[in-house]
């Protein structure tokens, strides 16, 4: 065994144009950005401020633009494979040869679902959680920073895969036996073992933080059932991640024993059992969608209840149907294979189960219909996408229903049919709300407004090119195109192809606008402050701060005693109030120990895909030991003095009267 | 009556929409497909009754009560009706009880393991998938195929599915329901043809780079003399398919040309089966065939019955053959046969 284990030159992919190519724009950019920090002299400013900081608003913009980075990968594998499809119809081979195009499948699910959704879920919910329940941050500050950086070096070692080596070629569910050692010999499926271990490992530990966070942390007075919605969505959320989390660690880790030390879980030789695997994913697999979707259904009803200027219509329908939704999610798993050979009462019991969770979703509409219902609905860009996302997600819901009649599945399965339907409901439905959760909070945590005309014409084109790209997915799986070719050869279908792969590059131009639309909001930022931490009259604890908020959240913790607790302060006369007298407040220090630990994980991940070994032991050790360090570090806390405190809460306040004044006037 | 109306207006429109698309799900060419068809879109209008209302109320509502329009009520504190709470809770569950049933009645008629009801006997394809090609062993007629399938129509087929490799899945779409194909295991589907036609046959599971060329014809032959025409033809034109012919044909190869085996040796489909069975097993090799007595453990879809059916007698002496075999290391044609007696046939 080598010094490098099985990493050669060899496994720097230098036959392949396309990635070289990637690599080096990468590259340039990297560079690009070093230069500008060095010359802005912000390093500094990024180490101390960000790298290490354990408030939960800026882990959660560190999210944030995770997502947005791994957006940009995740779509370019979209565009890639789109125009694949477009030109290798009628038996042409197109430009990506099979080894190519199957990583690149992969690499799509996998970052589109673990470092897009997941993080962008995840950062709203630092951002916005916090905050919603009158706290000052969340319960564990520390293990809030870790759980980024372990995300973070997932996406690290998913981005390192396309420079050295290969990522896996088996589906983003990498179901065994074509993801064991006889099928997939390559590092690809351990490059994505490790990835998804890591993070997961990261959101596992992002879940029981929260729990505590909205066990522990309300403000005086608030009551369970007085959480803001998105609050109680998130909850159910991480209450899943708790559930489900542990056993994708489990089956990776099952695979990897497989893989590295000729185990026989999942094999087909040696009394393997690959349908173990399968349900086991699953069990895990089908929680995670509703992990993606609660949230974002949390973040529809805060818009839409702020933006008609009026109460949620059924809050605690709408807390029970997420419960009925989070617990039905966890038996219904069985419905990603009927076409197993399961028993027709197997089948057809997972089939109901699975129909029964279309009642609570339904109910959530109908209540978002009747929060609109004599309200006066401002149409800004969160109601845009909530307007498409009501619409979109419908069809979405009604396509999955029918892919959970077993007799229709059996037909359906595996199609594009399928694509069209996971796509309906976690981009029309999950990303939908992220973006509408993205503009709305936006100048809460930047401290000054999108630009709404670009915001507009990005939805547009997300909207029109979501139709345009995934309904022909619908007819083509009626036609019977599978999944996962790389080439067809089938006139028939080439229209459908064709026509999906231009949606593809009108949602290119919405992902464009959005990324002009921060460049334009932020070169005019200074026309578009929000001053008053305010900006849409909204309903919930985080607008009652500035914006951006203090670092402390609240110089005196909040009263509550309604669900829209600061429509209550605001109507109460209770709101924008200047303290007597301020306490001293505890607040946590930030510290370097959370990225350090997570490159040392980031080694030992990349040590085992290369069989590093001596690699993989040193950064073992380096973690455990920086983990002691940590727990016997006794200087992680300080007090912010009330005098600091009057100071900043004063400027803010004579700022938000200055501002009230001019409107009363204007 | 009305749904079937319905349904039929809904399948014209759904016709003049495809119009051109021939071949796939909703052209359906046998008895199961046309079940899944009218499945499918009887479904599809039941959920309409409650996605068209909800679509449209959201575009309304969103125009109705835009900010602006003053003289529309507003009612910000508005946020509980008992009325409107039991009916949006109430629409749902009715729906889902509806389909529910229909989901519950369907799944056991469309059973893919249940024999279709016929007068015609029907006819036996093991299927065997492979890297990255379709075996068609015919045990009946002890002929064999890559890439092609024949059958009469309006004979149901019992099909038997293995896999040699990775996980694929049997569908031929325009004849309905698909199966996975594992290895280790038998599968089983049951399909007919209600008229002559080639259809387009595919793996709808994903297993690896020659994924994508997996295609082969599934031919409904119009009677029964012609299917033995191809038989006939096949018998003919082939070569004998015995374990090192299967060896060679195992291995991987993309976009796999027709071929056929005018003979096939007996027992070969509980060869492939079996073979993973072993527990230290060298995967492919005739001695793995010892793992028989693994029976018990083993996690058979299909063949698990087929062994239960003999008798105890009978398998030890099945058995006892086997460790002779395994000792005397013969790998000759003619205990293999006498290894796969484990087959009904």
């Amino acid at each position: 065994m080598s010094f490098l284990g099985k990493l050669t030159l060899e496994s720097i992919p230098y036959h392949e144009p396309i990635i070289m190519v990637t690599l080096a724009v990468v590259g340039v950019i990297g560079l690009i950005i070093a230069a500008l920090i060095t010359k802005h002299q912000k390093w500094g400013i990024l180490w101390h401020d960000w790298i290490t900081s354990v408030d939960h608003k800026k882990l959660g913009i560190m999210y944030i633009l995770l997502a947005l980075i791994m957006l940009i990968r995740g779509f370019s594998d979209a565009i890639m494979m789109r125009t694949q499809q477009a030109l290798a119809t009628n038996g042409a081979a197109g430009y990506l040869p099979p080894e190519h195009y199957d990583q690149i499948f992969t690499a799509h699910g996998v970052i589109m679902i673990i470092f897009m959704a997941m993080p962008f879920m995840i950062g709203l919910m630092n951002l916005v959680l916090p905050l919603q329940i009158g706290a000052r941050d969340v319960a564990f500050p520390f293990l809030n920073n870790l759980s980024f950086w372990l995300t973070a070096s997932g996406a690290v070692l998913i981005n390192i895969s396309l420079g050295l080596g290969e990522f896996a070629k088996t589906g983003w569910v990498a179901y065994p036996p074509l993801s064991e050692l006889a099928y997939s010999p390559g590092v690809g499926v351990d490059y994505y073992i490790w990835a998804l271990q890591i993070s997961g490992i990261g959101t596992t530990l992002t879940g029981v933080n929260f729990i505590a966070t909205v066990l522990k942390m309300r403000a005086p007075g608030m009551k369970l059932m007085q959480m803001p919605i998105f609050t109680w969505t998130c909850t159910w959320a991480n209450i899943l991640i708790v559930a489900s989390f542990p056993i994708l660690t489990a089956v990776l880790g099952l695979l990897t024993l497989d893989r590295y030390l000729d185990f026989h879980f999942f094999t087909n030789d040696g009394g393997g059992n690959a349908m173990m695997y399968i349900n086991l994913f699953w069990a895990w697999g089908h929680p995670e969608v509703y992990i993606l979707i609660l949230p974002a259904f949390g973040i529809f009803s805060e818009v839409i209840s702020t933006f008609t200027s009026k109460r949620l219509f059924g809050y605690s329908s709408m807390v029970w149907a997420s419960g009925a939704i989070s617990i039905l999610g966890f038996i219904v798993w069985l419905h990603h294979f009927f076409t197993m050979g399961s028993s027709a009462n197997v089948n057809a019991f997972f089939g109901v189960m699975t129909m029964v969770i279309a009642v609570p979703t339904g109910v959530k509409l109908f209540n978002w219909l009747f929060t609109i219902y004599r309200g006066r609905l401002r149409i800004t860009v969160p109601v845009l996408w909530t307007l498409g996302f009501m619409v979109t997600f419908t069809i979405g819901g009604m396509t999955g229903v029918l892919l959970a009649v077993p007799g229709a599945d059996y037909v359906l399965h595996n199609s594009l049919f399928l694509i069209a339907h996971f796509h309906n409901t976690i981009l029309g439905g999950a990303v939908f709300g992220y973006m509408a959760g993205f503009a709305f909070w936006f100048p809460k945590a930047m401290g000054f407004h999108l630009n709404e005309r670009l915001g507009k014409a990005s939805f547009w084109c997300w909207q029109i090119g979501f139709y345009v790209a995934f309904m022909p997915l619908y007819v083509l799986g009626f036609m019977g195109m599978t999944r996962r070719i790389n080439h067809t050869d089938n006139p028939a279908w080439n229209f459908w192809i064709y026509f999906a792969a231009v949606g593809a590059f009108i949602i290119l131009a919405g992902i464009i606008l959005q990324f002009v639309q921060l460049y334009v909001s932020f070169r005019d930022r200074q026309q578009n402050l929000d001053t008053t931490g305010d900006p849409w009259n909204g309903h919930t604890l985080e607008w009652s701060t500035s914006s951006p908020p203090q670092f402390y959240n609240f110089a005196t913790l909040p009263h509550v005693s309604d669900i829209d607790a600061f429509t209550d302060m605001k109507e109460k006369g209770q709101a924008y109030q200047r303290a007597q007298k301020y306490q001293p407040i505890h607040m946590p220090k930030n510290t370097a120990s959370g990225i350090f630990m997570a490159a040392c994980i980031t080694a030992v991940g990349f040590a085992a895909i290369w069989h590093i070994w001596w690699l993989a032991i040193v950064g073992f050790i380096s973690a455990f030991v920086l983990f002691l360090v940590r727990a016997y570090d006794s200087d992680v806390d300080y007090y912010v003095q009330p005098k600091d405190v009057a100071l900043i809460e004063n400027a803010h306040l004579d700022n938000v009267t200055a501002n009230l004044t001019n409107l009363a006037r204007g | 009556m009305f749904i079937r109306k319905l349904s039929k207006a809904a399948l014209a429109a759904i016709a003049l929409l495809l119009a051109g698309c021939e071949g796939g799900v909703l052209d359906p060419k046998g008895q199961v497909g046309m079940d899944e068809k009218h499945l499918i879109i009887v479904s599809t209008l039941l959920m309409l009754i409650v996605v068209i209302p909800v679509i449209f109320m959201t575009l309304y509502f969103a125009w109705k009560y835009r900010d602006g329009r003053d003289h529309e009520i507003y009612a910000p504190k508005w946020a509980h009706s008992k009325t409107i709470e039991i009916v949006v809770w109430l629409v749902p569950v009715i729906i889902v009880i509806i389909l529910g049933v229909i989901t519950w009645d369907s799944t056991h008629k469309l059973d893919p393991y249940k024999p279709l009801e016929h007068q015609a006997k029907p006819i036996t394809v093991q299927v065997v998938s492979l890297d990255w090609k379709w075996l068609f062993i015919y045990p009946e007629q002890g002929i064999a195929s890559v890439n092609e399938l024949a059958f009469p129509a309006n004979v149901p087929v019992n099909f038997k599915i293995t896999s040699d490799t990775a996980m694929n899945s049997f569908f031929i779409p325009q004849l309905g329901s698909q199966i996975y194909s594992m290895a280790g295991m038998a599968t089983k589907l049951h399909l007919i043809a209600n008229e002559p036609g080639t259809f387009e046959g595919i793996s709808a599971n994903y297993s690896g780079a020659g994924f994508a060329g997996m295609k082969f014809n599934a031919i409904a032959t119009p009677t029964a003399d012609d299917f033995d025409a191809w038989v006939a033809k096949v018998k003919q034109q082939g070569s004998p398919l015995n374990v090192e012919q299967y060896k060679q044909l195992a291995k991987k190869s993309e976009n796999n040309p027709v071929q056929y085996y005018g003979s096939v040796q007996q027992g070969m489909f509980n060869y492939i089966v079996m073979q993973y069975m072993h527990p230290d097993s060298n995967m492919k090799s005739m001695g793995s065939m010892s793992g028989m007595e693994d029976m018990e453990g083993m996690h058979d879809m299909g063949n698990m019955e087929d062994m239960k059916g003999m008798d105890h007698a009978q398998h030890m002496q099945h058995m006892q053959h086997m460790k002779d075999m395994d000792a005397d290391q013969t790998h000759s044609s003619t205990e293999q046969s006498s290894i796969a007696s484990g087959e009904a046939e």
